[in-house]
């Protein structure tokens, strides 16, 4: 029925089974919608958020979001800046997949910030001291830049590049691209960095406090490298596990390992990183203070020691190993548990640096604040993830997103 | 009012908004150029 739309040289579901798959996680979809329409008309009390918790699920989801979609900032910046030509085969789906987290994080902000009809006033009534203006006006310029970078995929469906005008705006902007990506890059880096220096500047929370270098807490430039050290991890499990459901190879083997390569050696030197991060704050910045190392970690029922194990050792340095060393990236098992690892990792650590900065204990006579998500919280914090299975589904449908696909799938 | 924060803020948004700004300009206004107005010459190409 569509089939004029599906380009050419490769094979698609037949429409119904489409139909139900878009159906299914359409439900889903609208399951977080009834629970965002909630949240606008009735109002932040469909939350659990508090007095203790004005950071919550939300922002844990939107950083992470932030963090993984950072493959498309970084894959664009080793393609275009850097020239590493292979990585054309997969720079469109990091680009569709950094699509959808900005646009996720801009929509759970909306959902967010309680009365969506004053979003425009961080804009207009700036408060130029903090992070956050910073990260919204990077981010939404981001994501400005990830919609030119999108449209060109978008003007390569066989019915639009019929149009002439189409066909070379498209062209155009391919032509042009590098200076979209530098600036993206630009934005990146400083709406990461942002966003790792909210929780670094809080010297009235010893947990998440920081020193650094000028304004900028050491949390800034961990923030945007350990975006740039997982985001394209991310892109890899997503592509990993779009192979897997259309049961087709799209990328080449060696363009995945070389993405994984420069990946394992970012979390590599990030981990080292964030090690003398952790050992400087463990022995001079907490207990000056007065906090010691484990004032952060017992006497609570969730946030034990092992959350500190899980993120530095188990989804830091096993990672980083892994992908490294070339027998860990040959072998297809070895290769994929340091990919989920990493993005495990870059998820607990915003996790942690948002959630457990609300719930230790700062004054002598407050006790651990712990929190669970509302199902309105949770269904909204779902919400991106159909909204993602969709577009992508459409793209994979109607878009050339996979320029080997054809090479790698001649039988179709 | 204008102190230092407020002129690295809004010249880093007004730096990124003119470059996006720019680059989409040409990028619309060259395909227009190419597809109504300089009938001539013919660049489909891929």
């Amino acid at each position: 029925m569509d089939s004029a739309l599906i380009p050419k040289g490769v094979k698609r579901c037949p429409t119904w089974q489409f139909a139900l798959w878009i159906g299914a996680a359409g439900a889903v979809l609208l399951w977080g919608v009834v629970a965002m329409l909630l949240c606008w008309f009735k109002g932040l009390n469909q939350t659990n958020m508090n007095d203790s918790y004005g950071f919550a699920l939300w922002i844990w989801a939107d950083l992470a979001v932030i963090a993984l979609g950072g493959g498309a900032f970084f894959t664009g910046f080793l393609r275009y800046i850097v020239g590493k030509d292979e990585l054309k085969n997969i720079i469109n789906y990091a680009v569709l997949i950094g699509f959808i987290c900005y646009s996720s994080a801009l929509l759970i902000l909306a959902i967010d910030i309680g009365q969506p009809l004053r979003g425009w006033f961080i804009f207009w009534h700036a408060n130029v001291h903090s992070m956050l203006t910073e990260v919204a006006f990077c981010l939404t310029c981001y994501f400005g830049v990830l919609t030119i970078e999108y449209v060109p995929l978008i003007l390569e469906n066989r019915q639009i590049d019929k149009v002439p005008f189409f066909h070379r705006l498209g062209h155009n902007l391919h032509e042009v691209m590098a200076v979209f990506a530098a600036t993206g890059a630009f934005l990146s880096f400083f709406h990461q960095g942002s966003l790792g220096g909210v929780p670094g500047v809080l010297f009235g929370r010893p947990f998440a406090y920081r020193e650094g270098i000028f304004i900028w807490p050491w949390t800034f430039f961990l923030y945007t490298w350990s975006a740039a050290a997982c985001g394209p991890c991310f892109t890899i499990l997503i592509t990993w596990i779009t192979e897997k459901i259309t049961k087709k190879k799209l990328v080449k083997q060696n363009v995945i390992e070389l993405l994984a390569k420069i990946s394992g050696w970012m979390i590599g030197t990030y981990i080292i990183a964030k090690i003398i991060d952790t050992w400087y704050w463990a022995k001079v910045t907490a207990p000056s203070a007065g906090f010691n190392l484990m004032d952060f970690y017992s006497n609570n029922p969730f946030y034990g020691i092992w959350i500190l194990i899980l993120e530095i050792v188990i989804c830091g340095v096993v990672p980083a190993v892994i992908l490294i060393s070339e027998k860990g990236r040959k072998n297809p098992v070895a290769l994929m548990t340091g990919i989920v690892l990493a993005v495990l990792g870059a998820c607990v650590n915003r996790w942690v640096m948002v959630l457990q900065v609300m719930a230790v204990p700062v004054l002598s006579f407050e006790s651990w604040a712990m929190y669970y998500p509302s199902w309105q919280e949770v269904a909204t914090t779902i919400l991106p993830v159909a909204y993602g299975v969709i577009l992508i589904s459409f793209s994979y449908r109607y878009l050339p997103i996979f320029p080997q696909e054809q090479e790698l799938n001649p039988e179709a | 009012m204008w102190d230092m924060s407020h002129m690295v803020f809004m010249g880093g948004l007004w730096y990124a908004l003119t470059i996006i700004g720019l680059g989409m300009t040409y990028c619309i206004g060259k395909a227009f150029y190419d597809t109504f107005l300089d009938k001539g010459k013919d660049d489909h190409h891929h």
